[in-house]
């Protein structure tokens, strides 16, 4: 498989090119920031008028990595939704493809900053979930440790021989990961920013979203 | 003849002038609905574009707005503003002059909306602006003129799609609108009228007297122009020697980037110290202001420029204009030259500086067609999609419309005459609900219909947001440059994301003409100190580069079929006389492809002489070819006039690289995913509202992880919804702008299956200069990926990975 193997916080992990993350010990795959319904968010809220299809994308993206994974848990680690409203709007169809990616496995919503509160989907819904030694929540804290989150849909630029590529990525110190973002329609933070910089210790990697993932420094 | 007020014909006596003859011949077709005046610089244009209005508004009489004149720079909607208030009150007429851009506050533009001058004077952005308005019927009701000054420029671009769409709104507002437009030499001043007449209505033209013929020649240097590249920095000194004897020169250059190079040796080699001063569209506003001024207090010598001082502002004394690198383009050229010497029939004074040997013929190709008066220009084709969507939009904010009404008004603007419903409901249902093939949105749609039919925005707060985003301008993701540390941090220019994104800490670089020091990146600003001496890289600079256009691509054709050259240069007739010894000259109606090898790779040149974008794009379409021909082509490099290909394996037989059949397919099947399309698609998304490029409450898109790369967006329609408008558009043009697949197909047309195939031992006079050309394209599949793969040995090594 094209997977970016690593070890964090003692335990092996898999950086898959999609943005998943896979716990092969835990048969766990991890996915953050879908921001389902983002579109149709942006036209009730009178803005542009986007493509109505990056909920089928992201969906198709997952059931890809499952089929490929076969997970026996699935984290989706916030802002799995644009705002609960956007939920709501979901598409028949779409409501049908996440039931059936849920089925015959367990399934974690952590809360995420959008789409706080209820979700009238199937599932355990929790604020943070701890597995193992890794704990898995939203938004990274200051003083977490062996902490999985996403929240800041992190990407990295790069120049190459002159040409400059930005590319999703994960983050990864000692204490922490940070996913990138899983939906279609999310743009990224560049890991040069004050709050990443801040937020990630001097010995930290960036993860690009290449085939396979490359792993270098964090570009601060 | 008819007579003038008196007040007008005392003025023009007191200042011991008489009126031109084309001034008076404005003043009798002031009663036409259409009048265009094509006059040379300097032949008081503006003025005879303003006397039917000022003779009008004599008497007092009128109230409200007048006139509305639309220029395509601010500045010079200012510069006119000084240049009519100085007669209007020594005529003592009783009229308010006022101007309207993006840089007038924001209660003066609330106040003239409401109580507008009897002249406004403004830019197409902002017209279209106040067109959005509720209350755009009460602003403009009462409006007799609009002049439309410099409308050969607005031409060419989708601005001046944008103007004639709002006068269409005029027309409507202020029914009996007389249009006025003024415009330098042009080659097709009927397609140009055009353009300005209210079709189906006739537009006449008036032609000025062109003055006196241009005193134009190539500039003699004792040095040899070298074989490649651009610049002309081997001209330097004579150049400085013709400054030194005139009073002001304008040294025009063809890309921003060779105006900074250029203006930094010329400092160099400056040894008097000539006051110099350097002028492009990248500089910081401040910067430009400051050389401006100086220029019209004569403190300046000379100014390096590029396009940015293309257009009519009056700067002064400017004696001799020179050219250079290829002036690409004969119009230009003239309009250039026009900029020396602004008083009617005087001879304007202007040199050529050819960059490389090739140049030279084109040079001298170039003069003889401004002798012959032989201009050129492309055809522009029917008006674009995107800024018609953006229209729909304009005409939404501004309130309820009836879509029959809407459709009407838009086929009275020339190039939109013969926009068929089926277009216009597309467009409609577009900017109505996204026109996506999946209905979605129903109850968020952008636009509404009406019970009685009308449509309008669903929610009307979304009519700031339109009016946020009007304008086809698109900048591209630039960063600004600041000084570090100092007070404010003075701005200097501008230069590309992506070459901001290549800059580390150290590295120096050229803006504004001074050597800068890279220190960092803050909050998307770059910051720099100044630096002495070391060698800078260059900034990469967004602006324009034309290609040679097609009648001076003929000319040098032409030329070639000259037995000898008497007109050029000793070394560059030398140089023509070697490679028809050793190959053959290209001719226009036939392909000449050399294959030669050299330096252990076979290469196989193609003289198509169709301008740098199509050559560019004949480069791919070859080399796509090539490879599955089996030739293993390892890549390319294009200019004007010829694309140089090398690879493994020799060419046998060229003529089935040129087969017409699959050419398109070819072509589509490797642009659908290229980032030619990419940046093509964002343009035209911006103009046509897919997406906002800037936020209520001032947000703009850059940095943010909320926004997303349009390439998305681009990506997602492509798989689910091939068909969309917005790919439709997007194809067309790049079909037309940098890919330029027409001139291919006139050149597959011309030589009709006619190759002169030439295979040779050694690389050939003409070739040679193609080696040494920058701009080289490797061949490779996936670019990008293949360039990770490449780089990953080095990258992890780097990191300190295996």
């Amino acid at each position: 498989m094209n997977e970016y193997g690593f070890s964090f916080a003692g335990s092996h992990l898999a950086a898959l090119p999609s943005g998943a993350l896979y716990w092969p010990e835990e048969k766990l795959l991890c996915v953050s920031d879908l921001h389902l319904g983002k579109s149709e968010r942006m036209a009730r809220r009178g803005g542009p008028i986007l493509p109505p299809y990056e909920a089928r994308e992201t969906l198709a993206k997952l059931a890809d990595d499952i089929q490929t994974t076969a997970p026996k848990t699935v984290i989706c680690l916030g802002d799995s939704f644009d705002d609960l409203a956007a939920m709501r709007a979901l598409e028949d169809e779409a409501r049908t493809q996440i039931l059936a990616l849920m089925a015959g496995r367990r399934w974690i919503w952590i809360e995420g900053n959008h789409d706080a509160g209820p979700v009238d989907l199937g599932g355990t819904h929790l604020d943070a979930v701890t597995i193992g030694p890794l704990t898995f929540r939203h938004i990274a804290t200051k003083a977490g440790v062996a902490e999985i989150s996403g929240h800041y849909h992190p990407k990295a630029r790069v120049a190459l021989r002159g040409r400059s590529l930005s590319r999703p990525c994960f983050l990864v110190d000692q204490a922490r990961l940070i996913l990138p973002a899983y939906g279609t329609y999310t743009g990224g933070l560049h890991s040069h920013t004050d709050v990443l910089c801040d937020l990630m210790g001097g010995d930290a990697k960036a993860i690009l979203l290449t085939t396979p993932p490359l792993s270098i420094p964090m570009p601060r | 003849m008819i007579a003038f007020p008196p007040q007008i014909d005392a003025w023009f006596s007191s200042q011991g002038w008489s009126i031109h003859p084309h001034q008076s011949a404005m003043f009798e077709a002031a009663e036409l609905p259409a009048v265009m005046l094509i006059a040379p610089t300097g032949g008081g244009k503006t003025m005879a574009g303003f006397l039917p209005t000022l003779a009008e508004l004599a008497n007092g009489e009128h109230t409200g707005l007048h006139t509305l004149y639309i220029s395509p720079l601010k500045a010079l909607a200012a510069d006119i503003k000084r240049n009519l208030r100085r007669p209007v009150d020594e005529m003592g007429l009783p009229i308010r002059i006022e101007d309207r851009t993006g840089d007038t506050p924001q209660s003066r533009r609330k106040r003239q909306r409401a109580d507008p001058p009897h002249i406004l004077l403004t830019t197409p952005e902002s017209l279209a602006l106040l067109t959005s308005y509720e209350d755009a019927a009460r602003t403009f009701k009462g409006l007799k003129r609009v002049i439309v000054d410099e409308i050969h420029a607005l031409a060419e671009s989708k601005r001046g799609d944008q103007l004639l769409l709002a006068l269409s709104r005029l027309d409507a507002l202020a029914p009996g609108l007389k249009r006025i437009g003024l415009s330098a030499t042009v080659e097709d001043p009927p397609a140009l009228a055009n353009l300005l007449a209210r079709q189906p209505e006739p537009c006449k033209i008036l032609l000025a007297d062109p003055g006196p013929d241009p005193d134009i020649a190539m500039l003699e240097t004792s040095e040899q122009p070298p074989w490649s590249g651009g610049g002309g920095k081997y001209a330097i000194p004579a150049i400085l020697n013709e400054v030194q004897k005139h009073k002001t020169t304008l040294i025009f250059h063809n890309t921003r980037a060779q105006a900074e190079i250029f203006f930094h040796n010329l400092w160099l080699a400056n040894e008097d110290s000539l006051p110099i001063g350097i002028h492009h569209g990248a500089l910081a506003r401040e910067q430009r202001e400051r050389v401006e001024a100086a220029m019209v207090a004569g403190k300046l010598r000379a100014i390096v420029c590029t396009g940015s001082l293309d257009l009519g502002i009056d700067w002064g004394d400017v004696d001799l204009v020179i050219q250079v690198g290829a002036p690409k383009n004969v119009k230009r050229l003239v309009q250039r030259i026009g900029r020396a010497n602004h008083r009617y029939n005087a001879p304007s004074k202007a040199l050529l500086v050819p960059a490389n040997r090739f140049e030279v013929v084109e040079c001298v190709a170039a003069l003889d067609a401004v002798k012959a008066r032989d201009l050129d220009g492309e055809p522009r084709g029917d008006g674009p999609l995107d800024v018609l969507c953006q229209h729909i939009l304009i005409r939404a904010a501004a309130g309820p419309f009836q879509a029959e009404i809407l459709f009407e008004e838009i086929r009275s603007v020339g190039a939109y005459a013969g926009l068929s419903r089926d277009t216009f409901e597309a467009c409609l249902d577009f900017v109505a609900t996204g026109g996506y093939a999946l209905k979605a949105y129903d109850q968020w749609q952008r636009l509404v219909q009406r019970p009685d039919g009308q449509w309008q925005l669903r929610d009307p707060r979304g009519a700031q947001r339109v009016r946020m985003n009007i304008g086809t301008i698109i900048d591209s993701d630039k960063l600004k440059v600041q000084l570090k540390h100092s007070r404010g941090g003075r701005p200097l220019g501008e230069v590309e994301e992506g070459f901001a994104a290549t800059l580390t800490q150290g590295d120096t670089f050229l803006i504004g003409g001074r050597i800068v020091k890279y220190q960092g990146l803050r909050e998307m600003v770059v910051e720099v100190t100044r630096e002495q001496g070391r060698k800078p890289r260059v900034a990469v600079f967004s602006g324009t580069k034309f290609s040679t256009s097609t009648q001076l691509s003929d000319r040098i054709l032409r030329m070639f079929r000259q037995d000898s050259w008497p007109n050029l240069p000793q070394h560059t007739s030398d140089w023509l006389a070697l490679h028809r010894h050793v190959s053959k000259l290209p001719e226009r109606d036939r392909l000449l492809v050399e294959t030669f090898p050299h330096d252990g790779l076979q290469h196989c040149c193609a003289y198509g002489f169709a301008g740098k974008n199509a050559q560019q794009t004949l480069g791919l379409l070859l080399t796509q070819r090539m490879e599955t021909l089996g030739y293993h082509p390892l890549g390319f490099v294009s200019t004007d006039y010829a694309t140089l290909i090398w690879g493994l394996d020799q060419v046998d037989d060229p003529a089935p690289l040129f087969v017409r059949e699959n050419l398109t397919e070819t072509l589509e099947g490797w642009l659908a995913g290229n980032a030619v399309m990419k940046r093509t698609f964002k343009n035209a998304a911006v103009v046509a509202g897919l997406i906002d490029r800037n936020m209520p409450g001032g947000k703009r898109r850059s940095g943010r992880q909320a926004t997303f790369s349009t390439d998305i967006l681009y990506d997602t329609l492509r798989k689910y919804d091939p068909d969309h408008l917005m790919l439709k558009i997007t194809r067309q043009e790049a079909m037309r702008g940098l890919v330029d697949f027409g001139r291919i197909e006139a050149l597959l047309d011309r030589i009709d299956g006619r190759i002169d195939h030439v295979a040779l031992d050694r690389v050939t006079p003409l070739a040679a200069p193609l080696f040494l050309e920058v701009g080289k394209v490797p061949v490779f599949g996936s670019a990008e990926e293949k360039l990770i793969e490449q780089e990953r040995d080095a990258l992890m090594s780097a990191a300190g990975l295996e």
